[in-house]
């Protein structure tokens, strides 16, 4: 019989630890799909982030570097710099990457690092209990924002995909959605067109994934998928921002 | 006779990092050791080696963390403020087990404060700096030739031990020019880097990381860390001594005050005083075994720093009770240096 669905190589055979719901497990098996489709496991060195996704090195069968809150793209630079032949990528949520990590993305995606961001998006901070991000929404209720986001007050959500198309060292910025097979599927492509760029050399690639955290919106599964479609990407719209075909 | 060249200190330490074999290197422009920064942005592309400026202290040190993480010796370097901010990546170095070497020209503060020498960043680099509780090696050079040397033993102890080390000096020894011999790199029998990620490459996976949460692992990590700590004070101490021998009165002195309280120690062997100087040369692990002999056999200590009285806590540890301990002290500032007739009055005023 032909075995038409496995497990990535690059993935353990492991539980995750993520709360029910939680599309970090999705993500993670389109980056593990990615690494297998490139051939590139054995030579792929991870860089874990602050958040829930810290465990990266407990779920993908490759060498990982766990970076503090916010630096793993400063860290990933020193990475690839040592070892420019080694494929690089860091794994970064919205309070890491978009808040307490700002200058380093910027920076490692101006210098034009030849490394893969992938930047998971769920409008929260989801470890440490749902307080608000610099991705929340305006009018969303979270822990620290319990009267809603204040626009006056804290500012409007942060559109990472754009802000880094603008930079000149970024090859590729995207944004996708995993709250249907159709959006999976296209997230699919997407994270394995960043990864060709940095396969190819050709610089700075980033995905940024929208994703629900069930447990810190208070809503199950089903309403919490419904959400990225209803609020999210009307805000965040799904596309590619930037494309350097060489 | 080897070639003698006439350089800088911030220039000593460049050339010593680069004889050791270092070939990345990551900073942050700050006075006054923005020497070593340029020097290195020179010579490194010449070497197929890497450079970055980075857009702060805090990614620069996480830079060095990520390049020592794949196995390579790497470097960076700040000043007071600076060190500051890369308190956080020493901290997750530490806790990772991290060998890299950080040079502080330290400045004067708190805050802002000013550019000139000073040793007010001494509790910060012997006492962990950041948070959850370790200690780097630290070293104190007082001379243009020691800034080359001891960048160079930086780099060994860093792969000896895991551990981040840190050069500590100030403008006098950044900035001065002195001889230099340049020496080559110890022959030191080092550990393989086996822990070192390099892509799974058909072996077993390799994580770098400093969280640990199973039962009882982050303790028992702990006490790994601290036998490192115990392990090098057993036997990576270094001091110097001049003519302690038969001394009545002792000097404690580091880095650049040193070399005046060395000056101040001459004068007053003219003037037939028993004085002797004791400098350590490792701030941690601290020489406390020699410093306790020194400074029993004299009965007496007069500790000498730019700052309020930092070291000399570590002294009064290191020799207990039975040594009478003294203090002479003058916090960083514009003419705040001491001159060797102002310190040889101090050794007059404390002798006998």
């Amino acid at each position: 019989m032909q075995q038409v669905f496995a497990r990535p190589e690059s993935l353990k055979d492991v539980q995750t630890h993520f709360c029910p719901g939680c599309q970090h497990g999705t993500v993670h098996r389109l980056v593990a799909e990615a690494l297998d489709q490139f051939g590139v496991q054995q030579k792929t060195i991870g860089v874990a982030s602050v958040g829930c996704s810290v465990f990266l090195y407990g779920y993908f069968d490759i060498d990982v570097v766990e970076a503090p809150h916010g630096r793993a793209p400063a860290v990933a630079t020193g990475v690839k710099r040592a070892r420019p032949d080694s494929f690089v990528f860091t794994y970064q949520g919205d309070g890491d990457l978009a808040a307490i990590g700002t200058a380093e993305i910027i920076h490692a995606a101006n210098r034009g690092e030849d490394i893969t961001v992938i930047f998971v998006n769920n409008t929260t901070y989801g470890m440490t209990g749902g307080q608000m991000a610099p991705t929340t929404l305006v009018g969303q209720k979270t822990s620290t924002s319990p009267y809603g986001r204040n626009k006056a007050k804290d500012g409007a959500p942060i559109r990472m995909a754009e802000v880094l198309a603008q930079l000149g060292g970024v090859a590729y910025s995207a944004r996708v959605a995993v709250d249907s097979p159709k959006h999976v599927l296209e997230a699919k492509k997407v994270i394995k067109r960043a990864f060709q760029f940095q396969a190819e050399g050709k610089g700075f690639s980033f995905v940024e994934v929208l994703s629900s955290c069930p447990t810190n919106w208070g809503m199950n599964p089903l309403a919490a998928n419904k959400r990225i479609g209803d609020e999210m990407i009307p805000y965040f719209p799904l596309g590619v921002f930037k494309n350097e075909e060489q | 006779m080897s070639k003698r060249l006439f350089v800088k200190g911030n220039e000593a330490a460049a050339m010593g990092a680069i004889e050791a074999g270092c070939r990345y290197y990551f900073g942050y422009p700050i006075t006054p050791q923005s020497d070593i920064p340029e020097y290195l942005s020179r010579e490194l592309p010449k070497l197929n080696g890497e450079f970055i400026q980075a857009e702060s202290e805090v990614a620069a040190i996480n830079m060095l963390l990520g390049a020592s993480a794949c196995g390579v010796r790497a470097m960076t370097s700040s000043s007071s403020p600076g060190i500051s901010l890369k308190q956080e990546g020493i901290s997750y170095m530490a806790g990772a087990e991290l060998p890299g070497v950080i040079i502080n020209i330290s400045r004067s503060g708190p805050g802002l404060g000013g550019i000139d020498a000073s040793q007010s960043d001494y509790f910060q680099s012997v006492k962990g700096g950041g948070h959850g509780g370790y200690r780097i090696a630290v070293l104190a050079p007082n001379s243009v030739q020691e800034m080359y040397d001891l960048t160079m033993h930086a780099f060994d102890l860093a792969d000896q031990y895991r551990t981040p080390v840190m050069v500590l000096g100030d403008s006098v020894i950044g900035q001065m020019k002195e001889a230099l011999v340049p020496n080559p790199r110890p022959n030191r029998e080092l550990p393989a880097k086996g822990w070192a990620v390099r892509g799974k490459s058909g072996g077993e996976q390799r994580i770098v990381k400093s969280l640990f949460l199973g039962d009882g692992e982050l303790e028992a990590h702990n006490w790994r860390l601290h036998a490192k700590y115990k392990q090098m004070m057993d036997v990576e101490c270094l001091s110097e001594e001049f003519e302690t021998a038969d001394a009545k009165l002792l000097v404690t002195a580091y880095g650049s005050v040193a070399r005046i309280a060395h000056t101040a120690v001459a004068m007053a062997r003219e003037e037939g005083l028993k004085v002797g100087l004791f400098r350590p040369i490792t701030l941690c692990p601290f020489p406390e075994k020699a410093l306790k002999a020194a400074g029993e056999r004299a009965g007496r200590i007069l500790d000498i720093e730019l700052n309020t009285g930092q070291m000399v806590e570590d002294v009064r540890l290191a020799v207990g009770s039975n040594v009478e301990v003294s203090f002479y002290g003058r916090p960083p500032g514009a003419g705040s240096l001491p001159s060797p007739e102002e310190l040889l009055d101090q050794i007059r005023k404390h002798y006998a």
